[in-house]
């Protein structure tokens, strides 16, 4: 397999993690989200709790994995988005090593306002990393300022503050708006009940939001200025991103689209996600799957109009990361790509089967019955 | 304090506190699954009562050793970056197949191990607590391959085009005999500190005259689990020093505090007190040979002494701006064939030129004095290095003889029966964590002033990141860690206190009879 045939199926891999990142945890963290909305006393937050209790874990496993494969196949990426966003990262950090601690000590005590504590806990790490990578999205179109010097060594410019640009943080609505939708009909599916009823009622509104703040988003982006290679970059050629030139250009993000309309098939994979999940929130199941297609059609878009930029530069736009100069080795990702295919089925596998011993609401009486157990 | 000084710091602090919580989870997966494994095999229920108890003590560990966990996958890309530039292409593959091998199945079926006991067969939670085991373990194995190659970076070589470490081979990396003998050496600590956990508590339940059926079978299986491990922890923790001996001789050096080549057969020196200041021990008491066998596998090799290795680092410092001036002309002239051959010719000691960067950024200029004390600043901390290496050692013999006894006493069914016995068992609650961790420091601060030995100097890895940035998260995560840490030790205390009956659900659901 050539070079950048092995790029770009990284690249496609990329979008396949992110995504099963988003789809498979964002609905505990959109579970954790809803906590103070859909669940008004401690049965009813156990209840919620409990029905990402057993699989949040594995679940979470993407977004390790996701960090896991940026360092080995995109590590120019790795280094220089989490050095670069460091305080945001640090804040999606706290917040998320929070949720293994809050789920496993909150109701190990029976003292009220010890749960109400990890509650908010949970809570925050249901709301804060769904912001903040959108936010981290969000700032990918307008670019951030760094370089890099001779040894290939990231200097970056980039202020908390200046992340959180009007923009970016639309963008942080979107993923939060998705997050919550799919949440809610995880909820919806999995209890009865006042809950079930009050995460329904939340559907309708989540999808309208995310309707409307991705349209916002794409009318924006239309708008804005992208980034285009200027002339040709060898895609085989050795990981250096300081080999190219790089223009900005206002609507540039819409070339992609532009040349090839499948691409918008993407879009309208969000949109008619959201719109079926909420049509459908009588037939749980249906719905839950038509919120899951909403990060799937959201993550696809953002990255096939980014394409080939992987990070932007709007200081130097030339030393950009894309697919083409930011990958590891060609060795390094055939091996890698070998080991997915052959490590990531069984891990469907069991995950799927872990699903199907779960299936089912949690009820109040599992609760009761397992008291000193359960979450 | 610089910004090396603050990321050294923060990895340090968040690697110590994360392995507070990785060496119990190591030991206590494996002991519930041979707990459940008696269950599924004799059907008695109290081995099931066992298996939820010391399984509920192993979910609120469990829980840190995750939280502190998440830090370490993203650690590298916030405060290493340039590390993370330099080397990902090889570093990044084993962290990256953790997550795909064991973190999804230890994840997973954690999950079916608390919540499926009514939904499963026995047979298939059983299943489920070994893959759990297996999982953890696993685990273990790839980021011990990732760190094995810090210490011994084989399988890669600098590529000039792309300014970074690359993979050459990666059966080399795979099979690396360091990570291999460390593997191996680290769950074995895990399974002891996992017995020494069940033991301990099992004797402060015998001492109180509490769940005594319940405390002595846990405490026959930490027993003889323990002792093997025990065993298996010293003669790997050997075989660690023999494999750090081919590639980490300073390594060695600074734990012996050998300021002087040793003369075949060396000797080993059991007490003494290094004086960083003289480069003298004072007051040695030496074994003699031992040293030899340890590091050499013979009684004719000599061990080479902290001069003599500063010696060869000035050496490989001189050759190595060899490859450091071709490599900056490369960047100009990329298509010099004769440039590049210097450059290879010399690249394998490009890492020691590197060390000059600490001193002077315009190295190609470095001067005889710079050389000098750049070769020095490859001396790790040897007071530090020779005391956490004879008290971890120390620990290990206590362990050995502990376990022995309790397997004794627990053959002659009289684990009962000297309180003594019991106390001392007690006691020895905090020593594996004591020992695990100066193990880390042996392992890490011994492989200073290098991040990849021999490759990238500690100081260069870092990001370019505010200073008060790293600060601000150093402070965090302690605070954070801290407040976290109180809170499990609190909880594992109470159900320790309120012991197995209360703690575990009822094996069958009276509520559902009585509902219907």
């Amino acid at each position: 397999m050539s070079y950048d045939t092995l790029r770009l199926i990284w690249w496609a891999l990329l979008g396949v993690l992110l995504i099963g990142f988003a789809v498979m945890d964002g609905f505990d963290l959109g579970t954790a989200a809803l906590l103070p909305f859909v669940a008004h006393n401690d049965v009813e937050r156990r209840i919620a709790i409990n029905t990402v209790g057993p699989v949040w874990e594995g679940n979470q496993v993407w977004f390790i994995l996701g960090g896991g494969a940026i360092f080995a196949a995109w590590p120019a990426l790795y280094a220089a988005s989490f050095s670069g966003f460091y305080l945001a990262m640090f804040l999606v950090l706290a917040t998320l090593i929070l949720r293994p601690v809050g789920f496993k000590f909150r109701s190990k005590l029976d003292a009220p306002a010890w749960r109400s504590l990890w509650d908010w806990c949970l809570f925050s790490g249901g709301v804060v990393p769904p912001l903040v990578f959108g936010v981290a999205f969000g700032n990918l179109f307008r670019g951030v300022p760094f370089g890099f010097d001779g040894d290939l060594r990231f200097h970056p410019d980039i202020s908390l503050l200046s992340l959180l640009n009007p923009f970016a943080l639309l963008v942080g609505a979107v993923s939060l708006a998705m997050i919550v939708l799919h949440g809610a009909a995880w909820l919806n599916l999995k209890t009865e009940g006042d809950v079930r009823m009050r995460a329904r009622g939340v559907m309708p509104f989540a999808a309208l939001a995310f309707v409307v703040l991705f349209t916002a988003a794409g009318v924006w982006v239309s708008r804005m200025d992208g980034y285009r290679i200027i002339g040709t970059l060898v895609a085989n050629a050795p990981s250096n991103p300081m080999t190219k030139t790089v223009a900005t250009e206002s609507g540039a993000w819409f070339a992609n689209a532009a040349a090839d309309p499948w691409l918008w098939l993407a879009a309208t994979v969000a949109y008619m996600g959201a719109i079926l999940a909420a049509a459908l929130r009588n037939r749980p199941g249906f719905a839950f799957l038509a919120s899951a297609l909403v990060p799937a059609g959201t993550i696809t878009t953002a990255g096939t109009a980014l394409f080939p930029f992987l990070l932007p530069s709007s200081s130097h736009p030339g030393a950009s990361l894309t697919v083409w100069d930011a990958s590891s080795s060609k060795l390094t990702l055939a091996v890698m790509l070998g080991a997915v295919a052959i490590f990531l089925p069984p891990v469907l596998a069991y995950t799927a089967w872990a699903y199907r011993v779960m299936r089912g609401p949690v009820r109040e009486r599992d609760i009761a019955e397992n008291t000193k157990s359960a979450y | 304090m610089d910004i090396v000084e603050l990321s050294r710091l923060q990895f340090a602090a968040t690697a110590l506190y994360h392995f507070i919580f990785v060496p119990l989870t190591l030991g206590l997966s494996v002991l519930l699954g041979i707990m459940e494994t008696v269950y599924v095999m004799t059907g008695r229920p109290i081995w099931r009562e066992m298996v939820k108890f010391w399984g509920a003590l192993f979910g609120i560990n469990f829980a840190m050793g995750v939280a502190t966990g998440i830090t370490m996958e993203f650690q590298f890309g916030t405060n290493w970056a340039y590390y993370s530039q330099y080397v990902g292409d090889v570093f990044g593959v084993p962290l990256a197949m953790e997550g795909l091998m064991a973190f999804f199945l230890e994840a997973t079926f954690v999950g079916l191990f608390f919540f499926a006991w009514e939904r499963l067969t026995k047979v298939q939670h059983l299943i489920a607590t070994w893959a759990l085991a297996i999982g953890t373990n696993l685990s273990a194995l790839w980021i011990l391959i990732a760190n094995g190659w810090m210490q011994y970076p084989v399988g890669a070589r600098f590529n000039a085009d792309t300014m970074r470490m690359e993979v050459s081979d990666f059966m080399a990396v795979l099979f690396n005999p360091v990570a291999q003998a460390k593997f191996v050496h680290t769950v074995s600590a895990g399974y002891v500190t996992g017995s020494v956990f069940v033991m301990a508590i099992s004797a402060w339940y015998l001492l109180r005259g509490r769940h005594a059926e319940i405390a002595k079978r846990s405490m026959t299986v930490a027993a003889s689990f323990g002792l093997a491990s025990a065993l298996s922890v010293v003669v790997l923790g050997d075989e660690s020093g023999y494999t750090a001996g081919v590639n980490q001789k300073m390594k060695i050096a600074a734990i012996e505090a050998m300021w002087n080549t040793e003369p075949a057969p060396a000797s080993f020196t059991v007490f003494g007190l290094p004086d960083l200041a003289t480069h003298t021990t004072r007051y040695e008491i030496k074994v003699p040979w031992m040293l030899g066998l340890i590091a050499t596998r013979s009684v004719d090799k000599p061990v080479p002494g902290i001069a003599q290795l500063v010696g060869l680092a000035h050496d490989r410092i001189r050759d190595g701006l060899i490859a450091y001036r071709a490599l900056e002309a490369v960047k100009t002239r990329p298509r010099d064939a004769a440039l590049r051959a210097t450059l290879d010719a010399h690249v394998g000691n490009l890492g020691y030129a590197l060390l000059l960067k600490r001193i002077r950024p315009d190295i190609e200029n470095a001067t005889e004095g710079d050389i000098r004390t750049a070769a020095a600043s490859t001396i790790p901390n040897v007071p530090v290095l020779f005391w956490s290496f004879r008290v971890m050692v120390g620990i290990g013999f206590w362990f050995i003889a502990l376990f022995a006894l309790a397997f004794w006493l627990s053959a002659k069914r009289q684990l009962d029966r000297y309180r003594w016995f019991l106390k001392a068992a007690l006691f020895t609650l905090p020593l594996p964590w004591f020992a695990a961790e100066l193990g880390w420091i042996v392992a890490e601060y011994g492989r200073q002033p290098w991040v990849i030995e021999g490759v990238l100097p500690t100081a260069l890895g870092v990001s370019n990141t505010d200073p008060g940035n790293v600060l601000f998260s150093l402070i965090g995560f302690v605070v954070f860690y801290s407040a976290l840490l109180v809170a499990d030790v609190y909880l594992l205390t109470k159900y320790i206190r309120l012991g197995p009956q209360t703690a575990v659900v009822p094996a069958s659901r009276p509520a559902e009879a009585v509902t219907e």
